[in-house]
Protein backbone atom coordinates (compact mmCIF):
# COMPACT_ATOMS: atom_id res chain seq x y z
CA UNK A 1 0.00 0.00 0.00
CA UNK A 2 2.69 2.44 1.11
CA UNK A 3 4.80 1.34 -1.86
CA UNK A 4 1.99 2.20 -4.25
CA UNK A 5 1.52 5.68 -2.80
CA UNK A 6 5.23 6.45 -3.14
CA UNK A 7 5.27 4.94 -6.63
CA UNK A 8 2.41 7.08 -7.88
CA UNK A 9 3.99 10.14 -6.30
CA UNK A 10 7.24 9.47 -8.15
CA UNK A 11 5.40 8.85 -11.43
CA UNK A 12 3.47 12.11 -11.04
CA UNK A 13 6.74 13.96 -10.33
CA UNK A 14 8.41 12.45 -13.41
CA UNK A 15 5.59 13.18 -15.81
CA UNK A 16 5.05 16.68 -14.40
CA UNK A 17 8.75 17.42 -14.84
CA UNK A 18 8.71 16.06 -18.39
CA UNK A 19 5.63 18.06 -19.29
CA UNK A 20 7.04 21.30 -17.87
CA UNK A 21 10.36 20.63 -19.61
CA UNK A 22 8.75 20.80 -23.02
CA UNK A 23 5.90 23.24 -22.45
CA UNK A 24 7.31 26.24 -20.55
CA UNK A 25 8.39 29.09 -22.80
CA UNK A 26 11.57 30.11 -20.97
CA UNK A 27 14.37 27.69 -21.79
CA UNK A 28 16.00 28.13 -18.37
CA UNK A 29 12.85 26.83 -16.65
CA UNK A 30 12.87 23.96 -19.15
CA UNK A 31 16.32 22.93 -17.93
CA UNK A 32 15.20 23.10 -14.28
CA UNK A 33 12.11 21.00 -15.04
CA UNK A 34 14.37 18.49 -16.79
CA UNK A 35 16.29 18.07 -13.51
CA UNK A 36 12.98 17.28 -11.75
CA UNK A 37 12.07 14.70 -14.39
CA UNK A 38 15.50 13.04 -14.28
CA UNK A 39 15.29 12.79 -10.51
CA UNK A 40 11.95 11.02 -10.86
CA UNK A 41 13.47 8.56 -13.34
CA UNK A 42 16.30 7.90 -10.87
CA UNK A 43 13.68 7.07 -8.22
CA UNK A 44 12.00 4.68 -10.69
CA UNK A 45 15.36 2.95 -11.15
CA UNK A 46 15.41 2.31 -7.40
CA UNK A 47 11.95 0.72 -7.71
CA UNK A 48 13.49 -1.53 -10.39
CA UNK A 49 16.26 -2.72 -8.00
CA UNK A 50 18.99 -0.89 -9.96
CA UNK A 51 20.51 1.31 -7.27
CA UNK A 52 23.79 1.79 -9.13
CA UNK A 53 21.95 3.13 -12.16
CA UNK A 54 19.96 5.51 -9.97
CA UNK A 55 23.21 6.93 -8.58
CA UNK A 56 24.67 7.15 -12.10
CA UNK A 57 21.54 8.92 -13.32
CA UNK A 58 21.87 11.54 -10.60
CA UNK A 59 25.62 11.99 -11.08
CA UNK A 60 25.82 11.95 -14.87
CA UNK A 61 22.42 13.26 -15.99
CA UNK A 62 21.72 15.80 -13.25
CA UNK A 63 25.27 16.57 -12.22
CA UNK A 64 26.86 16.76 -15.66
CA UNK A 65 24.37 16.97 -18.51
CA UNK A 66 21.77 19.28 -16.96
CA UNK A 67 24.47 21.49 -15.46
CA UNK A 68 26.16 21.71 -18.87
CA UNK A 69 22.86 22.76 -20.45
CA UNK A 70 22.27 25.35 -17.70
CA UNK A 71 25.81 26.67 -18.16
CA UNK A 72 25.29 27.02 -21.90
CA UNK A 73 22.05 28.91 -21.29
CA UNK A 74 23.62 31.23 -18.73
CA UNK A 75 26.76 31.89 -20.79
CA UNK A 76 24.68 33.31 -23.58
CA UNK A 77 22.64 35.99 -21.84
CA UNK A 78 20.15 36.62 -24.65
CA UNK A 79 18.91 33.06 -24.23
CA UNK A 80 18.41 33.61 -20.52
CA UNK A 81 16.43 36.81 -20.80
CA UNK A 82 14.45 36.20 -23.91
CA UNK A 83 11.33 34.17 -23.42
CA UNK A 84 10.40 32.78 -26.78
CA UNK A 85 7.77 34.54 -28.77
CA UNK A 86 4.51 32.62 -28.48
CA UNK A 87 4.41 30.45 -31.54
CA UNK A 88 1.48 29.78 -33.75
CA UNK A 89 -1.21 27.62 -32.24
CA UNK A 90 -1.49 25.48 -35.34
CA UNK A 91 2.01 24.06 -35.04
CA UNK A 92 1.56 23.25 -31.32
CA UNK A 93 -1.77 21.60 -32.06
CA UNK A 94 -0.27 19.57 -34.89
CA UNK A 95 2.64 18.37 -32.72
CA UNK A 96 0.19 17.52 -29.94
CA UNK A 97 -1.95 15.43 -32.29
CA UNK A 98 1.09 13.55 -33.61
CA UNK A 99 2.39 12.87 -30.08
CA UNK A 100 -1.08 11.75 -28.91
CA UNK A 101 -1.41 9.38 -31.87
CA UNK A 102 2.03 7.97 -31.10
CA UNK A 103 1.09 7.44 -27.47
CA UNK A 104 -2.18 5.80 -28.50
CA UNK A 105 -0.34 3.41 -30.81
CA UNK A 106 2.21 2.51 -28.14
CA UNK A 107 -0.60 1.99 -25.61
CA UNK A 108 -2.46 -0.35 -27.97
CA UNK A 109 0.75 -2.29 -28.65
CA UNK A 110 1.41 -2.60 -24.90
CA UNK A 111 -2.05 -4.00 -24.29
CA UNK A 112 -1.87 -6.52 -27.12
CA UNK A 113 1.59 -7.93 -26.44
CA UNK A 114 2.39 -10.55 -23.85
CA UNK A 115 5.97 -10.06 -22.71
CA UNK A 116 8.24 -12.94 -21.75
CA UNK A 117 8.38 -13.19 -17.99
CA UNK A 118 11.25 -14.29 -15.81
CA UNK A 119 11.58 -14.22 -12.05
CA UNK A 120 12.50 -10.90 -10.48
CA UNK A 121 15.12 -12.50 -8.22
CA UNK A 122 18.71 -12.35 -9.37
CA UNK A 123 22.06 -10.69 -8.99
CA UNK A 124 21.55 -6.93 -9.48
CA UNK A 125 24.83 -6.04 -7.79
CA UNK A 126 27.54 -3.69 -8.97
CA UNK A 127 29.84 -6.72 -8.90
CA UNK A 128 27.79 -8.48 -11.61
CA UNK A 129 27.60 -5.32 -13.73
CA UNK A 130 31.37 -4.84 -13.60
CA UNK A 131 32.06 -8.45 -14.47
CA UNK A 132 29.67 -8.32 -17.44
CA UNK A 133 31.20 -5.04 -18.67
CA UNK A 134 34.66 -6.59 -18.80
CA UNK A 135 33.72 -10.04 -20.14
CA UNK A 136 30.62 -10.41 -22.30
CA UNK A 137 30.11 -6.76 -23.24
CA UNK A 138 33.72 -5.67 -23.52
CA UNK A 139 33.50 -4.66 -27.21
CA UNK A 140 30.56 -2.21 -26.74
CA UNK A 141 32.29 -0.93 -23.61
CA UNK A 142 35.47 -0.09 -25.51
CA UNK A 143 33.47 1.39 -28.39
CA UNK A 144 31.57 3.67 -25.98
CA UNK A 145 34.81 4.83 -24.40
CA UNK A 146 36.18 5.66 -27.86
CA UNK A 147 32.98 7.52 -28.78
CA UNK A 148 33.19 9.58 -25.58
CA UNK A 149 36.82 10.47 -26.25
CA UNK A 150 36.10 11.53 -29.83
CA UNK A 151 33.00 13.48 -28.75
CA UNK A 152 34.92 15.44 -26.12
CA UNK A 153 37.75 16.21 -28.54
CA UNK A 154 35.24 17.25 -31.20
CA UNK A 155 33.39 19.52 -28.78
CA UNK A 156 36.64 21.20 -27.72
CA UNK A 157 37.62 21.69 -31.36
CA UNK A 158 34.22 23.11 -32.31
CA UNK A 159 33.87 25.50 -29.38
CA UNK A 160 37.39 26.88 -29.75
CA UNK A 161 37.42 30.61 -30.52
CA UNK A 162 38.90 31.16 -33.94
CA UNK B 1 -0.27 -7.24 -8.09
CA UNK B 2 0.76 -3.74 -7.09
CA UNK B 3 1.48 -1.18 -9.79
CA UNK B 4 5.11 -0.82 -8.74
CA UNK B 5 5.66 -4.54 -9.43
CA UNK B 6 4.21 -4.90 -12.91
CA UNK B 7 6.09 -4.52 -16.16
CA UNK B 8 3.28 -2.80 -18.04
CA UNK B 9 3.11 0.20 -15.69
CA UNK B 10 6.77 0.96 -16.35
CA UNK B 11 6.27 0.52 -20.09
CA UNK B 12 3.33 2.92 -19.92
CA UNK B 13 5.41 5.56 -18.10
CA UNK B 14 8.15 5.11 -20.67
CA UNK B 15 5.69 5.50 -23.55
CA UNK B 16 4.35 8.69 -21.95
CA UNK B 17 7.88 10.09 -21.55
CA UNK B 18 8.64 9.22 -25.18
CA UNK B 19 5.49 10.91 -26.45
CA UNK B 20 6.16 14.04 -24.39
CA UNK B 21 9.69 14.10 -25.83
CA UNK B 22 8.39 13.80 -29.39
CA UNK B 23 5.89 16.58 -28.70
CA UNK B 24 8.71 18.85 -27.53
CA UNK B 25 10.86 17.86 -30.50
CA UNK B 26 8.13 18.85 -32.95
CA UNK B 27 6.71 21.94 -31.29
CA UNK B 28 9.78 23.85 -30.08
CA UNK B 29 12.03 25.93 -32.30
CA UNK B 30 14.72 26.64 -29.70
CA UNK B 31 17.73 24.34 -30.15
CA UNK B 32 18.37 23.95 -26.42
CA UNK B 33 14.74 22.96 -25.89
CA UNK B 34 15.09 20.39 -28.67
CA UNK B 35 18.17 18.98 -26.90
CA UNK B 36 16.15 18.73 -23.67
CA UNK B 37 13.39 16.83 -25.50
CA UNK B 38 16.02 14.44 -26.86
CA UNK B 39 17.15 13.78 -23.29
CA UNK B 40 13.59 12.82 -22.37
CA UNK B 41 13.44 10.34 -25.27
CA UNK B 42 16.78 8.75 -24.30
CA UNK B 43 15.53 8.47 -20.71
CA UNK B 44 12.41 6.65 -21.80
CA UNK B 45 14.60 4.16 -23.69
CA UNK B 46 16.81 3.49 -20.69
CA UNK B 47 13.75 3.15 -18.43
CA UNK B 48 12.49 0.46 -20.84
CA UNK B 49 15.82 -1.38 -20.72
CA UNK B 50 15.86 -1.40 -16.92
CA UNK B 51 12.20 -2.44 -16.67
CA UNK B 52 12.73 -5.39 -19.02
CA UNK B 53 15.91 -6.17 -17.10
CA UNK B 54 13.91 -6.68 -13.94
CA UNK B 55 10.89 -8.52 -15.31
CA UNK B 56 11.99 -10.37 -18.46
CA UNK B 57 15.70 -11.11 -18.36
CA UNK B 58 17.46 -13.92 -16.57
CA UNK B 59 20.82 -12.13 -16.41
CA UNK B 60 19.97 -9.16 -14.19
CA UNK B 61 23.12 -7.20 -15.11
CA UNK B 62 22.61 -7.10 -18.90
CA UNK B 63 19.84 -4.48 -19.01
CA UNK B 64 21.68 -2.28 -16.53
CA UNK B 65 24.83 -2.43 -18.68
CA UNK B 66 22.85 -1.23 -21.69
CA UNK B 67 21.33 1.60 -19.65
CA UNK B 68 24.89 2.62 -18.73
CA UNK B 69 25.77 2.69 -22.44
CA UNK B 70 22.75 4.91 -23.09
CA UNK B 71 23.83 7.33 -20.35
CA UNK B 72 27.36 7.50 -21.79
CA UNK B 73 26.08 8.13 -25.33
CA UNK B 74 23.69 10.81 -24.04
CA UNK B 75 26.63 12.56 -22.40
CA UNK B 76 28.56 12.48 -25.69
CA UNK B 77 25.54 13.73 -27.63
CA UNK B 78 24.92 16.65 -25.27
CA UNK B 79 28.57 17.62 -25.33
CA UNK B 80 28.66 17.82 -29.14
CA UNK B 81 25.20 19.38 -29.37
CA UNK B 82 25.94 22.15 -26.90
CA UNK B 83 29.19 23.09 -28.60
CA UNK B 84 27.38 23.28 -31.96
CA UNK B 85 24.66 25.43 -30.37
CA UNK B 86 27.26 27.77 -28.84
CA UNK B 87 28.96 28.03 -32.24
CA UNK B 88 25.68 28.87 -33.94
CA UNK B 89 24.85 31.41 -31.24
CA UNK B 90 28.21 33.08 -31.69
CA UNK B 91 27.75 33.23 -35.43
CA UNK B 92 24.11 34.23 -35.78
CA UNK B 93 23.18 35.54 -32.33
CA UNK B 94 20.16 33.27 -32.37
CA UNK B 95 19.48 29.62 -31.62
CA UNK B 96 16.25 29.31 -33.49
CA UNK B 97 16.36 26.36 -35.88
CA UNK B 98 14.38 28.28 -38.47
CA UNK B 99 17.21 30.78 -38.84
CA UNK B 100 19.91 28.16 -39.47
CA UNK B 101 19.03 27.13 -42.99
CA UNK B 102 22.11 27.80 -45.11
CA UNK B 103 22.33 24.16 -46.15
CA UNK B 104 18.90 24.36 -47.68
CA UNK B 105 20.34 26.49 -50.46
Amino acid sequence: MMENIVFFGVVALTLLGAFLAVSLRNVFYNALALVLCLFGVACLFIFLNSEFLAVMEVIVYIGAISIAIIFAIMLSTPMLQKTEAPQDRLKTLRSFVIAALLFGGLFKALQKTTWPAAGVDGDYSLHAIGRLLLTGQVLPFEAVSLVLLVAIMGALLLAEKK
Amino acid sequence: MSAAQSLSSYLLISAALFSIGVFGLLSRRNLVAILISLELILNSASLNFVAFNKFSLVDKALGQVFAIFIIALAAAEVCIGLSLILLLHRKKDSINVDEARELRG
